[in-house]
């Protein structure tokens, strides 16, 4: 079948061109091609994967043609069709902006074959059936992250990479114990599957067990709460670049296979669930946004802000009603388009202020108010300004809240949003509108280097201001993933046929 | 034979976290390992233990051991050797760097740069 195809091509298109730019190791005009190449037909492949999706409803395809449960499946529902094409986006809009600057090292390091790789795991991990299968993508995510961290080799990026490969370790090893006892209770690891035979195993003790184990493991990739302090550790050594495409997907990639096994497999089996789900949501909100207000670099501001924002994802997984869902499917979706783009503009105000410590900045707006513009867009949809995207996100996951009787939720949330917006402005203030420090100022953003910055950032901010202007067809394709997320049986048919056993 | 594996699993994985916690990368990249170690007999034990059973279901066979967790490990073991590796040329590289194998930055030749101002 034609389906077939389509879901295997994010994962094929992403591995082709990291086998070949890495062949052509030395030769960085013949892997800028692949690159290019490559992200414009990943594109097309994920446009493609949604158009089916929303044609067929939850398309599988098993591997090798084995029949599920027991071969490996792959699964496109439309949340997974919709974070497979948000990948898309970033590959293309990482790609280019890493052309800017810098470009000549990063390429002679292996930015192409890692950058390929990172895309590789991260497509993966969202479209696999298969709990195991999710621990292999995880993996190679995390192998290509490390290489990508260390790009460039400071000694503080080194430092950075040896924490960030230690506890990214430690959760993948919780994660996997969760995985061999789900075996042991259950015989299976197919998602679809599991979602049926949990229920039956009547153990609740041991159940709740690896839901926790779970909970830990993917948490401490989407940095959460307890589990969180990896990310500011890490993030704010990494080029702008690395760091924009690491903070738009790889929590995210955590925050998926939370929402993915939760509104699944773990579906009413243990009632702490909602309210661990929530408190972790609250206290991650409110943590990460008082990080954010304590620090002066715009890079660590941001970092912590990627914490808080996970929070906002959790609240809609908490509650978890079919509307909750659609909020934090279209959070996810605004919040990864919005992240990177923060993090591009960062490097582009670096280039042009000449540092990242807000202390070092200013008057930005006299020399560059476009600069000025493309960061106000991003900064306040981050904050849930209207009409951005961030504001119908926020709305959704609110509203929800208070119907689903978690108005306390909705009220921590509503705070945590005002204090967003106090740290965009400061970074506003101090980067833009202060008098410029003294001292001789870097030279204009100019020619070829200001179109390859800021094209990208552009694009990302028109992908911000349509979400947030026009925003039926979004919405309607976040409920209707919502739906499909708390509706559980399309998946569960797509993948094991419908039949029963 | 329960007892002798799950002491076993126990044990290693013990080690493993005190290892962890130690503050030079030699002993952590020998406690990741351990820790794999426990994990990878963890999830073989979930297969449950059976001796002298064939892997493969025939009409004539009285029991089976189950083949899964047996790919599973394999899978795990290939992953955490690789993963090992790359950790191990990460700390080698941080510690030619930086004159000092310390994971917490401290007794380094120079104190890692302090970027934050104000």
């Amino acid at each position: 079948m034609r389906t077939d195809w389509l879901i295997a091509l994010p994962i094929l298109i992403p591995l082709l061109a990291c086998a070949l730019s890495a062949a052509l190791w030395g030769r960085a005009r013949a892997q800028r091609v692949v690159t290019f190449v490559a992200a414009a037909a990943l594109l097309l492949a994920s446009a493609a994967l949604v158009a089916a999706t929303l044609e067929h409803g939850v398309i599988a395809s098993q591997m090798g043609d084995w029949p599920a449960p027991f071969g490996i499946t792959l699964v496109s529902d439309l949340l997974a069709a919709a974070m497979v094409a948000i990948t898309a986006l970033m590959y293309a809009a990482t790609a280019v902006y890493a052309q800017a600057e810098d470009v000549e090292r990063r390429e002679a390091e292996g930015w192409h074959p890692l950058l390929a790789a990172l895309v590789f795991g991260v497509c993966g991990a969202f479209l696999t059936g298969d709990l195991f299968n999710l621990y292999v993508w995880f993996e190679v995510m995390l192998i290509a992250a490390f290489g990508m961290l260390v790009l460039g080799g400071g000694r503080e990026q080194l430092d950075a990479g040896v924490k960030y490969a230690v506890l990214n370790l430690l959760a993948t090893t919780v994660f996997l114990i969760g995985v061999g006892m789900l075996y042991g209770l259950t015989g299976t690891l197919n998602l679809a599957d599991l979602a049926r035979r949990v229920p039956e195993v009547g153990n609740d003790g041991a159940v709740g067990a690896v839901a926790f184990l779970l909970l830990a493991g993917f948490g401490a990739k989407a940095a959460v709460f307890p589990l969180f302090f990896w990310l500011p550790a890490a993030y704010h050594t990494a080029a702008a670049p690395v760091a924009a495409i690491f903070a738009a997907m790889l929590t995210k990639v955590g925050v998926y296979a939370i929402i993915r096994v939760f509104s699944l497999v773990f579906v009413g089996s243990s009632e702490w669930i909602p309210w661990v789900l929530g408190g972790v949501a609250a206290a991650t909100m409110v943590t990460g946004v008082l990080g954010a207000a304590a620090h002066w670099d715009i890079r660590r501001i941001l970092s912590f802000h990627i914490i808080s924002q996970i929070g906002y994802m959790l609240v809609g997984i908490a509650i978890a009603t079919p509307l909750a869902l659609a909020g934090a499917v279209l959070y996810i979706v605004h919040h990864i388009v919005v992240k990177a783009n923060l993090f591009l503009v960062a490097g582009a105000m670096r280039r042009t202020g000449g540092s990242f410590a807000l202390a070092h900045l200013g008057g930005l707006w006299r020399r560059d108010p476009w600069l000025g513009i493309l960061f106000a867009v991003p900064a306040l949809s981050l904050a849930g300004l209207p009409p951005l995207s961030g504001f119908w996100g926020k709305l959704v996951v609110i509203q929800s809240g208070l119907e689903g009787g978690a108005a306390w939720l909705a009220a921590v949330a509503l705070a945590v949003s005002l204090l967003t917006l106090y740290s965009m402005l400061k970074i506003w203030m101090e980067a833009f509108w202060k008098e410029p420090p003294a001292g001789e100022a870097p030279p204009d953003l100019g020619g070829t280097t200001r179109l390859l910055m800021l094209g990208p950032v552009v694009a990302l901010a028109l992908v911000t201001l349509t979400i947030g202007l026009w925003t039926e067809p979004f919405a309607a394709l976040a409920l209707a993933a919502g739906e499909q997320l708390a509706g559980r049986e399309a998946y569960i048919a797509a993948v094991l046929g419908g039949g029963a056993p | 034979m329960e007892y002798l594996v799950a002491s076993a699993i126990g044990l290693t994985t013990a080690v493993g976290v005190y290892l962890v916690l130690r503050p030079h990368s030699f002993p952590v990249v020998i406690g990741m390992a351990l820790l794999s170690y426990a994990v990878n007999l963890f999830i073989f034990a979930m297969g449950r233990l059976v001796v002298h059973q064939p892997p493969v279901l025939q009409p004539e066979a009285t029991g089976y051991a189950d083949p899964l967790p047996q790919a599973l490990v394999l899978t795990a073991i290939v992953i955490s050797f690789g993963m090992t590796a790359l950790f191990v040329v990460l700390a080698m590289r941080g510690y030619l760097e930086s004159g000092s194998d310390r994971v917490d930055g401290r007794g380094r030749r120079t104190p890692p740069a302090v970027e934050e101002t104000r």
